[in-house]
C-alpha cells in the first residue's frame, strides 16, 4: 500500500538550503498565502452551512453571511403583543457578522415523520445500508481477493479480468436493468435488495487481492500442514493479518454507502420509508425554486457529521487509501 | 504406519494425495469466489447485457414484459436515431456538448490546481501541512448530494456568493447562478456586442440539428457553477494523489540538479513535471471518467429553467427512463447508456495501455 503520510523531506526544492534568500522568501510567502486562500475557499462553505443551519428562514436568505453565533438562542416562531404568531425577522436574529442561534430547523427535521420529512427514519436506514454492505464486502471481497491471490483453480485468471472489467462499467448504465431485475425479483424498496446488489464490489476484491499477495506464503502453508482446513485457516490465520487492508476496505465501503445516491435512487427510491439520507435530502429540498433552507442545511449537517467524525478518527486510512480509490472509478 | 508400508505404495499415495490436494484447492478457490462472483454476475454483468439487449429493441418500458408483443428487435435503430439522424439527435448531442464542456473545464483545472497545491504543500519549509491536507481533502468525504445542497445555498440569488460580490462591487447586478442558461462564451462575445446575428453562417448552419453558434456557446452559467462545485470537491483527492507521488521522488534528484545550477522553475519544469507524468495521466483519466458520469449534482441542481443547459449524458439516460413518467423510453435510454459505456470503456482502455496494467495504483 502506498504510504502518503506527509513527512518532511522527500522531494523538496529546498533540500540543500539552510535559510531562505530574499527572492525565495517572497515565493514562500506567496505560496503560503495561496494555501491559506484555498483553505478558506474549501472550508468557508462548511462554516456558512453550519452557521445558517442554526438560523431562521428569513435570516438565511437575508443575512447569509453572519457566521458568528452570539448566545442566547432564540426561537423562530414568536407571539407578539397582540397574541399573533409571527416569524422572527432577519434583523431580529442577526447583527453584522453575529447571529442568535436557533435550533428550530434541527427540531423540525429531527421530529419529522412525514413522507417528505422523515429524517430519523432515513438516518436509521442509512446506518443499516452502510453497515450491512460493509460487512458483506469485508467477508465476500476478502474471500474472493484471497482466492484470486492465492488459490490455483480453473478460471482464476479469467475471473480476475472479469473483475477488472466490472470496474469500468459506469453506474448509470446499470440503473435501468438493475431496476428491472429487482422489480422482477420483488426486491425493490427492501433492505435485502439493497444489500444483495452491493454486498461485493470489484474495487474491494482488487484491494484485498493486492494485500494478500504481499503476505508471505509460508504462514498459511504452515497452518495447512498442521491439518487445519482452508476455511479455518482463512478466517483464523489469514484474515487477522489483513487488518490494515480490512480497515481501509471498511472505511471506503462505509463512506461509499453513506454517501450513495444513485443506487438508493434506483433500489429504494420509490418508497419514502426506505430512503437513505442522500435520497431523503433531495426530497427535503422540495421541488421548484422555494428551497426550505432551514431544513435542508440542518439535514446536510446531520448527514455529514458521522462521516466527519469517522474521517477525523481514521484520517490516515483515508489518505493512504486515496491512491486505491482511483481503481473504483467513482 | 508409514514405517510398515513399502516404498512403492508410498509413492502411489503421494501422487494421489497431490491430485486430491489440487482438486481440493480448485474446490476451495471456487467456494471462496462464489458469493462475490454471483453478485457481480447478477448485478453488474447481467444488467450490462440486459441493457445492451434492450437497446436493440423498441420497448417503451411501460408495457409489461410478459405481454407477447411488448417489444420487437429493431437492430441498431435506437442508436441511429440517437447518434445519426433521428428526431433525438439534438437531445444526445446537446447532452454530449454539455458533458464535453464540463469535462474540458473541470479536468485541466483540477489537475493543474492539485499539482500546484501539492508542490507547495510539499515544500520543506511549509508549516501546518496536516491542516492544509485535511482542509483540502474534507469536501471529498461528504456526499455529492450534500455538496450540491451547499452549493445550492451558496450560489442562490440571495446567497453568500452574491452577498460577497455585492459587498465588493456595490453596482453588481446579482446573477442567478443556478438558473442561467446563457453560455459563458456567448456572454464573453456579448461584451464586444457580438451575438448570433454577427455570425450568420454559424447561426444558420446546423450540425446534428444544433446550430454551430449553439455548439460554441460554452457551458451555461449554471453548468459553469456545477463545474466549480466539481473542482472544489475533487482537488483535495487529486492533491493527495500528487503528494504521494511527489514523496516518492528521491531528494537526490533535486540535489544533483541544484548542484548543476538549476533554478527552482527549471527543477519544477524539467524534473517534477516529467517524473509525475504517469500520475498526471492517471489523475486526468480519473477526472475524465468521473466527469463523463456526472449525475448526482445535476439531479439536485437542475431546475425547469436549466433543463437543457445542464443536461449531461448520464442524466439523459435517467431522464429518458424515469424522467417523464408518462412516456418512458427504455429503448432510447439503454442505447444512450451503452453509448456512454463505450465512451468510458475506450477511455479506460487507452489509460490502461499507456500506463500499463497495474500502474493504476
Amino acid at each position: 500500500m502506498t504510504t502518503a503520510t506527509i513527512k518532511p523531506g522527500g522531494a523538496s526544492f529546498e533540500a540543500q538550503q539552510g535559510s531562505l534568500s530574499g527572492f525565495r522568501r517572497i515565493l514562500a510567502i506567496l505560496g503560503f498565502a495561496t494555501l491559506i486562500l484555498v483553505a478558506i475557499i474549501q472550508v468557508a462553505p462548511f462554516v456558512l452551512t453550519i452557521a445558517n443551519s442554526f438560523k431562521c428562514d428569513p435570516a438565511i436568505t437575508d443575512a447569509p453571511g453572519a457566521f458568528l453565533p452570539s448566545p442566547p438562542g432564540v426561537t423562530c416562531q414568536t407571539t407578539n403583543a397582540a397574541g399573533e404568531r409571527q416569524v422572527l425577522s432577519a434583523s431580529d436574529q442577526t447583527e453584522g457578522a453575529f447571529f442568535n442561534p436557533s435550533t428550530d430547523g434541527y427540531s423540525a427535521i429531527l421530529s419529522g415523520t412525514t413522507q417528505s420529512n422523515n429524517l430519523p427514519r432515513w438516518l436509521i436506514n442509512t446506518v443499516i445500508y452502510s453497515v450491512t454492505v460493509m460487512i458483506g464486502r469485508l467477508i465476500f471481497d476478502s474471500m474472493a481477493g484471497y482466492a484470486l491471490a492465492r488459490l490455483k483453480f480453473p478460471g482464476n485468471r479469467i475471473l480476475f479480468f472479469i473483475v477488472l472489467g466490472v470496474l469500468m462499467i459506469p453506474g448509470v448504465v446499470l440503473l435501468i436493468p438493475r431496476f428491472l431485475l429487482l422489480n422482477q425479483l420483488g426486491m425493490l424498496n427492501s433492505y435485502h435488495g439493497y444489500f444483495l446488489v452491493l454486498a461485493a464490489d470489484a474495487f474491494g476484491i482488487i484491494l484485498m487481492k493486492q494485500f494478500f499477495e504481499a503476505i508471505p506464503k509460508e504462514i498459511e502453508e504452515a497452518a495447512l500442514v498442521d491439518g487445519a482446513n482452508r476455511f479455518v485457516t482463512f478466517f483464523r490465520v489469514i484474515l487477522p493479518m489483513a487488518t490494515p487492508a480490512l480497515i481501509a476496505l471498511a472505511i471506503f465501503s462505509f463512506q461509499g454507502q453513506w454517501n450513495n445516491f444513485m443506487d438508493a435512487l434506483i433500489i429504494v427510491g420509490t418508497k419514502p420509508e426506505m430512503f437513505n439520507l442522500a435520497m431523503g435530502l433531495t426530497v427535503l429540498q422540495g421541488s421548484g425554486q422555494d428551497v426550505q433552507y432551514d431544513l435542508v442545511l440542518a439535514g446536510a449537517v446531520i448527514t455529514t457529521l458521522p462521516m466527519a467524525v469517522i474521517f477525523f478518527m481514521f484520517q490516515r486510512y483515508f489518505v493512504e487509501g486515496v491512491n486505491y480509490s482511483g481503481l473504483a472509478g467513482q | 504406519m508409514a514405517q510398515s508400508t513399502s516404498q512403492a505404495i508410498t509413492a502411489g499415495k503421494a501422487v494421489q494425495t497431490q491430485q486430491n490436494a489440487k482438486l481440493e484447492e480448485s474446490l476451495a478457490g471456487w467456494t471462496f469466489m462464489l458469493p462475490a462472483a454471483a453478485i457481480l454476475l447478477l448485478f453488474m454483468i447481467v444488467p450490462l447485457l440486459v441493457a445492451g439487449y434492450f437497446s436493440l429493441t423498441d420497448w417503451n418500458g411501460r408495457t409489461p414484459l410478459t405481454n407477447a408483443n411488448a417489444y420487437e428487435l429493431v437492430g441498431l435503430r435506437n442508436y441511429q436515431q440517437l447518434l445519426v439522424d433521428g428526431r433525438r439527435v439534438s437531445d444526445f448531442y446537446n447532452a454530449l456538448k454539455n458533458t464535453m464542456y464540463y469535462a474540458l473545464g473541470v479536468v485541466p483545472t483540477q489537475t493543474a490546481l492539485a499539482l500546484v497545491l501539492a508542490v507547495i504543500v510539499n515544500q520543506k519549509w511549509m508549516k501546518f501541512r496536516g491542516f492544509f491536507r485535511t482542509a483540502y481533502y474534507f469536501p471529498s468525504i461528504t456526499s455529492s448530494i450534500v455538496v450540491s445542497m451547499i452549493f445550492l445555498f451558496m450560489f442562490s440569488a440571495t446567497g453568500p456568493i452574491n452577498g460577497l460580490i455585492s459587498a465588493i462591487f456595490p453596482s453588481y447586478d446579482p446573477i442567478t447562478w443556478l438558473s442561467d442558461n446563457r453560455g459563458v462564451i456567448h456572454n464573453f462575445l456579448g461584451l464586444f456586442s457580438l451575438n448570433a446575428d454577427s455570425f450568420p453562417f454559424l447561426r444558420d448552419t446546423e450540425l446534428f440539428r444544433i446550430p454551430l453558434w449553439e455548439w460554441l456557446s460554452g457551458p451555461s452559467v449554471s453548468m459553469a457553477t456545477i463545474m466549480v462545485l466539481a473542482i472544489w470537491t475533487t482537488i483535495g483527492t487529486m492533491m493527495v494523489i500528487y503528494l504521494a507521488a511527489l514523496q516518492n521522488i528521491p531528494g537526490q534528484v533535486y540535489e544533483a540538479a541544484f548542484v548543476d545550477g538549476a533554478t527552482n522553475w527549471q527543477a519544477f519544469r524539467h524534473i517534477t513535471v516529467p517524473l509525475l507524468a504517469p500520475t498526471t495521466f492517471f489523475v486526468i483519466t480519473l477526472g475524465l471518467i468521473g466527469t463523463f458520469q456526472v449525475f448526482d449534482q445535476i439531479y439536485v441542481l437542475r431546475n425547469d429553467t436549466t433543463r437543457d443547459s445542464v443536461m449531461s449524458v448520464a442524466y439523459l439516460v435517467y431522464d429518458y427512463a424515469f424522467g417523464s413518467l408518462n412516456d418512458p423510453r427504455m429503448d432510447r435510454a439503454t442505447a444512450t447508456a451503452i453509448t456512454l459505456f463505450i465512451i468510458i470503456f475506450v477511455a479506460t482502455i487507452i489509460q490502461r495501455r499507456v500506463t500499463g496494467g497495474d500502474q493504476a495504483k
